[in-house]
Parts: structure tokens; sequence; C-alpha cells
């Protein structure tokens, strides 16, 4: 637009007859008035050009995970209830779950189905990805098979393992029965520690693909002429994943890793379908608890206490994966030191 | 209480009850003479929307399309229906409130009208004219409806929790008679243990079967969970002494009730691994809709649940009352709606429909054929009259509601129970997270 006005007062210019050609030229050498402001040159500066295309995408994450995060800080400081905006009453709900034992056998809870569940699932999905990476028949079709916990939606895989869970019609403590191993059925949603191993179990089979196929995926680009070599320099086997692949495989390790603590930490359906929190809050996770005292129960300020008491936890898993994992310079693209 | 994965063997219902009823064009003809007579005239133009709970018969949810749509015929307004887990009527409800947006009319549980009543439409006029016609709303439903001496909502009706038992195995055990007193109940429990026909309670977080008999055991012994004026009063010894009862049952309890939700009592029932439970009347409605089933039917009945120390019926039902927003632009349309709901012509087909389900609140319809045609369905006749309300001696507002929805009863006794913790800890944990609800 810029460009064209000034375009166009050059050409009336040259058709008035008041006006020499040596004022057109001066005036073609001196920026037009309204050109020299800031914001213009901001608006064609190449420095700050991508700040332009950043901004749609800025405004997006502003809005959408920025804003409703923003919000739920802001709640957690308020007596806000669904359906009626709160007053700011400063730390007081956190002042009453720091001694609730519900929200610290939540926050229990919580580590532990993480931290069981996290290093399970690394553990095998890892062997997983290591054995499909071999030669074998079937290779592609059983690929797809390992990835099917992984497709099946949440909420039918936990109504799945709800059933077999189930205090009367457990198909475990049937087939159990009927090979007389067991008297009486096992009770496992009643019993808090059985419990607490039955979500865990059932979190570790739906999470394993996603780590099997991501790591996987790792191998595959690992380049065969490092194993050669390794070879013939006599490695065992044990050498080789130690020095070779498990190296080169740290920066997936890391992304995958961070994904799977993430997912597991704010796990919500299974535990909900399972148990809803009980027996007795044993199975109680931090998001299950704030959902019910925030949704269902009504107290949003609270909920969002708990929500927010995620937000440390949280943080600290990804910058010890990223720190712990990611400092090899090599890994951006720079020399090992 | 009733799950929804039960629903699809639930579905379908008698026509016996609705044979009574009119049919066709006399029953237009009549809704077109009621709506000419209703002292409520909708507005010119009016259109409703109404949010209501997800059926759990599929009948009563057909019977309830009908009336709506008896209603449009009848008056020229036209009514949108939609329907949310009976859980989630109140979140919605709520946000409504706030904003000011959303379904003219809420068919909701518990206290809905309680959390927010300067937003409900005052129905004072249709309570009266319901309550004069058809022989006066019982207490509870007065407790449910009313703010000061306003009615905020309309009690539209209960859904029952009481006990279900198998005949045969209870005769076995030595009991031609349903227990009536609570010391019996546990002779009862512990002779059933013996023949290895045992049944139980849910312990897990059940937000309907749950809640409802722990607040009945409480009560039953005289504990509290508030005063009158929402002090918090459970740490006390009647709360201690349904604890023990509490755990007397269940160590004579099928194992495993600690994990039960609201279905798994259906479930076990129906596949006649327990022979006592609390329940609505679902479990009999799906054994005489499989015919697999139909000797549990045929060996099934119903009965109150026993009496306490206390020495009065301590029940905690399921109240389901439906109100009117005040931003709503056709007030009259709202409250002419309400009324022709609960009409006899309406209701008494209704009642039908739902085989049991839905227990009225006016005594009038205590004659519907519905409780008496079928015996085994009498005792849910009388769930209105029986039901005491969620908040105890305290208001019956948000507070109630976030002490059932927060499980807190319900954990106090499963921790007892189970042996997590002992009567004194659980007493005071639970009186911790009350205060917590309680605060001003």
């Amino acid at each position: 637009m810029a460009f064209i006005s000034f375009h166009a007062r050059r050409e009336v210019n040259a058709f008035n007859p008041e006006c020499p050609m040596t004022d057109v030229a001066i005036q073609n050498a001196r920026p037009a008035p309204r050109a020299a402001t800031t914001w213009d040159r901001l608006k064609v500066n190449r420095d700050w050009i991508a700040l332009w295309f950043m901004l749609p995408t800025a405004a997006f994450l502003i809005l959408f995970l920025a804003y409703p995060l923003g919000l739920g800080v802001w709640l957690s400081f308020t007596d806000a209830r669904i359906g009626r905006s709160g007053v700011f009453i400063g730390l007081e709900n956190y002042n009453w779950l720091s001694d609730d034992s519900v929200f610290w056998l939540s926050v229990f809870n919580t580590l532990l189905y993480t931290v069981v569940a996290s290093a399970v699932k690394f553990a095998v999905g890892l062997y997983l990805a290591l054995l499909l990476n071999q030669n074998m028949p079937f290779k592609a079709i059983v690929r797809a098979i390992v990835l099917i916990p992984f497709i099946v939606p949440t909420v039918l895989s936990a109504i799945a393992f709800w059933w077999i869970y189930d205090a009367q019609f457990s198909i475990i403590s049937w087939s159990l029965r009927h090979m007389g191993l067991i008297d009486g059925n096992i009770n496992f949603l009643g019993d808090s520690w059985n419990a607490r191993w039955s979500a865990i179990v059932a979190n570790i089979w739906r999470g394993i693909p996603f780590v099997a196929i991501t790591l996987l995926a790792g191998l595959q680009t690992v380049s065969p002429s490092l194993y050669e070599a390794a070879t013939i320099d006599g490695a065992n086997r044990w050498q080789i994943f130690r020095h070779v692949t498990f190296p080169l495989l740290t920066p997936i390790i890391a992304v995958v890793m961070t994904f799977s603590v993430l997912f597991t930490f704010t796990d919500f359906q299974l535990i909900w379908v399972l148990t809803r929190g009980g027996p007795v809050n044993a199975t109680h996770l931090m998001a299950t608890l704030s959902y019910q005292r925030a949704i269902i129960g009504g107290h949003l300020g609270e909920g969002a206490a708990i929500s927010t008491a995620m937000i440390p936890f949280l943080l600290a898993a990804i910058l010890l994966s990223w720190f712990g994992l990611q400092r090899r310079k090599w890994q951006q693209g720079e020399s090992n030191d | 209480m009733t799950n929804f994965t039960r629903r699809t063997l639930v579905r379908g219902g008698t026509a016996a009850a609705a044979t009574a009823a009119l049919t066709g064009p006399a029953f237009l003809e009549w809704s077109k003479a009621w709506a000419q007579a209703a002292p409520w005239k909708p507005e010119k133009d009016a259109q409703l929307s109404i949010l209501r709970w997800k059926y759990f018969v599929q009948a009563e949810d057909d019977k309830f399309v009908a009336l709506m749509d008896a209603f449009t015929k009848a008056t020229g307004v036209k009514i949108t229906i939609s329907r949310e887990s009976y859980e989630d009527v109140q979140p919605k409800a709520s946000v409504a409130a706030n904003t000011g947006a959303g379904p003219d009319l809420f068919w909701g549980l518990y206290s809905l009208p309680h959390l927010f009543p300067q937003k409900c439409v005052d129905v004072t006029d249709v309570a009266d004219y319901l309550g004069k016609k058809y022989g006066g709303w019982v207490d509870s439903a007065v407790k449910y409806g009313k703010e000061g001496n306003k009615w905020i909502g309309i009690p539209i009706c209960y859904t029952g929790s009481l006990i279900n038992y198998r005949i045969a195995a209870s005769q076995k055990a030595g009991f031609s008679k349903f227990p009536s007193k609570t010391d019996e109940f546990l002779e009862y429990v512990k002779a059933m243990k013996k023949n290895n026909t045992p049944g139980g309670f849910a312990l897990g977080h059940a937000p309907g079967d749950g809640n409802t008999w722990v607040y009945w055991c409480l009560w039953a012994h005289g504990g509290q969970h508030v005063d009158a004026n929402d002090k918090v009063t459970i740490n006390s010894p009647e709360t201690e002494k349904a604890l023990n009862y509490a755990k007397a049952l269940y160590e004579n309890m099928v194992p495993g009730t600690a994990s039960w939700n609201d279905s798994s009592n259906n479930k076990a029932f129906l596949g006649e691994e327990i022979h006592w439970t609390n329940n609505g009347i679902s479990i009999y409605v799906a054994a005489n809709k499989d015919a697999t089933k139909k000797h549990v039917a045929e060996d099934m009945n119903h009965a109150y649940y026993p009496l306490g120390p206390v020495g009065k019926a301590t029940e905690l039902h399921l109240m389901f009352p439906i109100l009117a927003m005040t931003y709503t632009k056709y007030p009259q349309a709202c409250k002419a709606l309400i009324a022709f709901m609960l009409e006899a012509d309406n209701f008494n087909p209704w009642i039908g429909a739902a085989q049991g389900y839905i227990s009225h609140c006016l005594p009038a319809f205590d004659k519907n054929p519905i409780w008496t045609e079928d015996p085994k369905r009498t005792p849910y006749r009388d769930v209105a009259k029986r039901s005491l309300t969620a908040g105890g001696l305290g208001s019956n507002g948000e507070k109630a509601a976030a002490a059932i929805s927060d499980y807190v009863l319900l954990d106090m006794f499963a921790s007892f129970c189970t042996g997590k913790d002992d009567a004194k800890t659980s007493m005071r944990n639970a009186e911790r997270q009350l205060q917590r609800i309680y605060r001003s």
C-alpha cells in the first residue's frame, strides 16, 4: 500500500507543471513523512517479520493454553463455586489442603502411580522395541498388534479392566478358582493396595505401546554401520546395546519418557471408571480428586488448588528429563565435549 | 441404585398400568380442556426447553416425551428436551443460573433448587394447587421444595432405595419375613452368610447405593453429620455405634463390597452371587425382562430398611425436583407445564410406565394400581413418606450436596469397616472434611 501511494504521488508530481524535475528527485530521495514512524519501520523490518509470523500461533497458545492455566491458578485463590464467581481468599484453599489427609493421600497415590507405571512402561517398552527391531516373520502385523492397547479408547479398555477386576465376576479369580489355586475371589479393587496395583497394571498395559513404538522408531534411525563396526571390534550384545544403541537413543528416550510421565501423572479416565478414587480414596489421583471436588462437589476454587498443586511436579518432571538426558551438545548438531 | 449399563436391560415396561389411562383422541381432548381451565395461561408464542436427568427405564422416558407432546398439542407451546446423566444436571443448572441463559426448566437431583434459591421462579401457586388437589405434600417433599415460605421447586418424584432380597434363601436362613429391626437384620445377615447365600451393600464410591445405606445406618443409630445450625456433629458416640454396626454387617457381607459402584450389586444380584442388597426397583424390572432371569424375579422381594435404635424410618431416597429459572421469558408456561406433568391423568400412566422406578410425593397417587397389582412393588410406593433429606438436621443446600458428592460419610464408614482406620480416626477425618465443606 505504502509503495503504491508513493509511486502514485511521483506520477502526479511528474505531471505537475509547477513542480520542476529537480524537486521530484529530492522528493524521491526523502521518504514520505508518514513512513518515518517507528510503526511503519517495524512493519517492514526483516528482524521483526518473524514476530508477525509468530503472532497467530502465540495468540492461539495464549488463548487456549496460557489463559486457562492462568485462570485455573487464579481460581485456586478464590472461593469460586460452579456457576458463581468467587472472591479472593488468598491461600485459604491451600491451607485447608495442607491439613487434608485425603489430599496428601492423593499426592502419594499420584507419585506412586507415576513412578512405578512409568518405570515399568519404560523397561518393558524398551525391551519390546528391541525385540520388534529384529528381523522376524510377519513383522508389520506384529508391530500393528502391539499398538492395539493404545488404539482402544481408554474408557473402553478401562471398562474391560473393570470387569477383569470385578469382585464377583473377575475372569482371573474365576480361572484361578477353577484351577484350584485359590478358594475365594481376589479382592482386586476393594483392598487399598490391591486396588493401587490393579490400576497401575491397567495403566502399564495401556501405556506400553506408545513407549515401544516410539523407541522402535528411534532404533531404526541407528545406522547399521555402527553395529558392524562394533561387531568387528569384538563387542558383545550387551556392549553394543550399552555403548552404541543406548547413547544414540537417549534423545528419543527423553522425549518419550517426558510424555509418558506427563500422561501418567495426569491420568483420569482409568481411575474414574475403575474405582472413582475408592476404596476409601486409596486410588484417588490428584486429577480425580480435583474433578470430584470441583465439578461434582461444586467447590471450583478448591479443585483448582489441587490442580495447581500438580504444576510443580509436572515442571520438575519436564526439567529433569530435558536437562538430565539432553545435555549432549551433539544432539544439537555440535561435537561432543 | 442403578446404572447406565443396565439400562438396556430394563427397557420397555408394562402396559398394564397405562390401561386405566386415557388414550388417543380422548387424551388430547382432556389435555385441551385442562389447558382451557388451568390457572396458568402460557405466554403468546411461548417455547420451553427442559433439561432432565437421563432415564433409567426407557418406558418412563417414552411416557415423558408423550406427555410433553400432549402439552404442546394442547397449548401450542413447543418444548425442547435434553438429557444429562443425573450427576451432571447440577453443574449445568448452576452455570445457567449464574449466566442467566440456558434451559427454562431443570429437572435434577436432591436439593438442586436450594443451590440458587433466588434464581428459581416462585412456584408456590403450583405447589398449593397440586397439594390441595392430591392430598397434601409429604414432609420430605416440603423440605426439598420450600425455601422459607416460598416454593422454589416442585418435587416431582423419588427413586427409592430399598432392600432387595431372595425369598427362598431368606427362609432357609430362618427368616420367613424380612427383619424390621437392625438387631434382627444383623442376625439375618450373619445367617445368610453362614448358609453361603450372602449379600452386601456398596462401600466403594457409589453415589446412589453407597450413600443411601450409610446415611440410613448413621441416622438409624441417632448419628447426625450436622445439627440444625449446620454445626458439624459427626464425631459422636451415636456415630461410633453406627460404625460398629456397619462393621458387623460388613464382616458378613460378600467379599469385595469396598470396590462396588452403583451397578456392582445389580450385576451380582442378577448373577445370583448375592442374596440381599439395597437398590431401586431396577433389578426386579431387569429380572422380569430377561427370560433367563425369571426365576430371580419370582424368588425376590423388596423391604424397607430395618428400623434402628431411634425407632423410626431413617431412609434416604433420591429426590428429583423440577425448577424454573427466573430468566425464563415464559414463567406461566413453565408453571402450566409443571402442573400438567403432575395431573393424575398424566402422572398415573407415567408412574405406571416406570414400573416402580418413580415414586410420587402426593398421597393421592398411592391409589395407582401399579403399587398393588404386583405386591412386590408396594414398598416403593411409600418411599416419599419415609425419606429424610440429604441435609440431615441441617440446611438442605449446596453444603449437604457437597458432603454427599464428596463421599465424606461413605468414606468414614468404608475406612472403619475395611479396618483402615479405627473409629476415632475415621470420625475425626470425616469431621475435618465436613468442617471444610461447612465452613462459611
